[in-house]
């Protein structure tokens, strides 16, 4: 596992796009070639997103070859609800960049067979070659995508009745009424991000220390379903310093000390400008 | 990325690079255009899978949807207050001419005139969109006859006529006929003035108070009879007094119904409104003052001498005066002068000063579903600025119709 941290949300988010950013220059996407990329949705991606739509607009990073994947969506939502997952993924990421439509995946909340719509995803990844870099965020409660406390740890795509926890969060984003806010959604399996070849895991703000804490200095519990990361091969945390409130001196120091090797992952950022 | 051809085969244009006027403020957001109308990117994204054929850079300039003019008598030479068999050729070259002041549709307005024009002259203009060929006639405006004659202006006195006596009848015996008639400029004071109103509301079309000596009760009256508009506030109206405000009153009326909005007509430019006057309307009730240009038939001529009709007019500036006379001849403002003028000399935002040109007029003609607005599914009639709001170019039905030969 690496631990990056970063003084403050911002850094840590233009860390994460810098890394997203290598990631796929590296690979060097083309027609036969497509980079997979999984895609988390909240409040804590939305400048590395913003970061990511800057490299675009300067020229240097195109997701012309690039899928995606949404981690999630709820159920019963209209697609065009202000609060959808397909809202949140044109305004903030797809109407600033080349992706093509048919490249971009969100599970459908409205979906009549809503197992079938679950089946279809995973075999979408499936059929795409699997996630090269699944990009998640995680709930205080340490819930990854809407995998809440006590979701199996080698669980697919399907659909989840969400923690009062989760309700509660978002009830900030339906008007604080808790009437309006969804109760159910469509997730991608824990078992699903494992399969991804590397997993990165934005965690920033204080609220979510515990939650980072449970993460990686406990064990593997399905009560924080983020902690299944521990046995991946390929996991990289990106946080900020007040998300290490909870860890311990000697975790924190470890993990700053090898910074300079992190930082080698993202510095020199590559362009795929042709100079 | 070719656009999904299972839904349409049209071409779809992505305006990029732009600041455009949506939701009352400018916001960095591409338009998005196909077969005339603006459409949902987001809808085209998720359901069409398309994208945009064409895209357009337009380097950070203001889309604003295109000026509406529900008050021009003329211009470049034309009055449409003439007794002619080819009324339809002067419409169309003032269409033609007005593209390039951003005005992508209108009223023609005709004044006080004689039953034997109004027989003639409107069986001859049909409301059309517009397009490359000018901009759209959204309907007539007539401007009297029955109106004031303490408050008449410039209309000839020997025209003005009075339905207190026969009521709706007689106004349909002059007009002739309200087809392709949007507006109707009236003295509210005048005898049986409910029922008229309350008839050419029926046949919807839109009441304006103006050239008139009502008070304020009368005024308030023919509001709640379904007048809506007020034709060049402060002119040829009662002075605004603190005991009886008159029409200009209705600004910050309370005894007309709920969410009704008067809507209020103010000729900005600069010559005709004191500055203040525009200020203080503008204060009062922003939300519906609508700018027009009142243009006369000097509009858009050059400076000196011309001929029109029986007069000779001096274009001095923004003035036209009649030849040897300090008499005012008319306005020759543009709209997008007015434009600029009102958002210098009220210091509104930009957003409200395209907005009395464009989003007001359509509500007052209740067709802002698809005019004055850049929401999606409004027909794609849009105007792009420079800061200074100078237009650049003019789009009807998504299709550029004028370009700044200047501008890049």
């Amino acid at each position: 596992m690496r631990l990056v941290i970063l003084d403050d949300y911002s850094l840590a988010s233009e860390w994460a796009a810098k890394y997203i950013c290598n990631r796929i220059i590296q690979f060097n996407p083309g027609p036969d070639k497509y980079f997979t990329l999984g895609l988390p949705t909240g409040s804590t991606p939305l400048d590395c997103y913003k970061k990511l739509i800057e490299y675009h607009k300067n020229g240097d990073l195109s997701f012309k070859y690039v899928k995606t994947f949404n981690m999630d969506e709820y159920v019963g939502l209209p697609r065009d609800h202000p609060e959808s997952y397909h809202s949140y993924m044109w305004n903030n990421f797809f109407k600033h960049i080349d992706i093509d439509p048919n490249n971009a995946h969100i599970l459908d909340g409205n979906a009549e067979d809503l197992q079938a719509e679950c089946d279809e995803f995973e075999r979408k990844i499936k059929e795409a070659g699997g996630i090269e870099l699944f990009v998640g965020g995680i709930g205080p409660d340490g819930h990854i995508a809407f995998n809440e406390p006590g979701s199996s740890l080698v669980s697919r795509t399907r659909l989840k009745t969400l923690a009062m926890d989760t309700i509660l969060a978002n009830a900030k984003y339906f008007d604080g009424d808790l009437s309006k806010v969804p109760t159910m959604a469509l997730t991608v399996g824990v078992g699903t991000v494992m399969d991804a070849k590397e997993v990165m895991i934005l965690i920033t703000g204080a609220h979510k220390a515990f939650a980072l804490y449970k993460a990686i200095e406990e064990g593997v519990n399905h009560m924080w379903t983020v902690s299944a990361f521990q046995q991946h091969p390929r996991t990289i945390f990106v946080c900020d310093e007040d998300a290490t409130l909870e860890l311990r001196v000697k975790t924190v120091k470890y993990f700053k000390g090898l910074m300079h090797v992190h930082n080698k992952l993202v510095e020199p950022l590559h362009s795929m400008k042709k100079n | 990325m070719p656009s999904n051809k299972s839904v349409s085969d049209a071409p779809i244009t992505q305006f990029r690079n732009c600041r455009i006027l949506r939701d009352h403020g400018l916001q960095w957001e591409d338009l998005w255009v196909r077969q005339g109308r603006i459409l949902n990117p987001e809808k085209l994204f998720f359901d069409e899978k398309g994208a945009a054929d064409v895209k357009v850079n337009c380097h950070g300039r203001i889309i604003a949807p295109g000026f509406i003019d529900v008050q021009i008598n003329g211009g470049f030479g034309v009055d449409f207050s003439q007794e002619t068999d080819n009324v339809k050729e002067g419409i169309s070259l003032v269409a033609r001419n007005i593209l390039s002041h951003g005005v992508t549709s209108f009223c023609p307005t005709l004044v006080t005139s004689p039953t034997s024009l109004y027989h003639k002259v409107l069986p001859q203009i049909t409301v059309n969109d517009g397009g490359p060929q000018g901009a759209g006639v959204l309907g007539v405006h007539l401007e009297g006859p029955y109106i004031s004659s303490e408050k008449k202006g410039a209309h000839p006195e020997h025209c003005l006529r009075s339905y207190s006596e026969r009521g709706f009848s007689e106004v349909m015996d002059t007009y002739g006929t309200l087809d392709g008639v949007s507006i109707v400029t009236l003295a509210p004071e005048m005898g049986r003035s409910k029922d008229v109103i309350e008839e050419l509301v029926q046949h919807g079309i839109c009441v304006s108070l103006g050239h008139s000596i009502a008070n304020l009760s009368q005024a308030e009256n023919a509001v709640n009879h379904g007048a809506s508009f007020i034709t060049h506030l402060f002119n040829a109206m009662l002075p605004f007094h603190h005991r009886d405000p008159g029409i200009v009153g209705l600004l910050t009326r309370d005894r007309i119904p709920d969410g009704k909005t008067v809507y209020y007509g103010m000729i900005a430019d600069g010559i005709h409104t004191n500055p203040a006057a525009l200020r203080i309307a503008h204060r009062a009730h922003p939300n519906g003052l609508i700018l027009v240009t009142d243009a006369i038939t000097a509009m858009g001529l050059g400076p000196g001498k011309h001929t029109l009709g029986q007069q000779e007019i001096l274009i001095d500036g923004l003035n036209a005066y009649v030849v040897g006379t300090h008499t005012l001849a008319g306005s020759i403002a543009t709209m997008d002068m007015c434009v600029r003028h009102f958002h210098e000399a009220t210091g509104c935002t930009v957003e409200e000063a395209l907005e009395a040109a464009s989003l007001h007029p359509a509500q007052l003609l209740g067709i802002q579903n698809r005019k004055g607005t850049l929401d999606f599914g409004a027909d794609a009639d849009f105007v792009v600025l420079d800061d200074n709001l100078n237009v650049k170019s003019t789009y009807i039905a998504g299709e550029a119709v004028w370009m700044n030969s200047a501008s890049s």
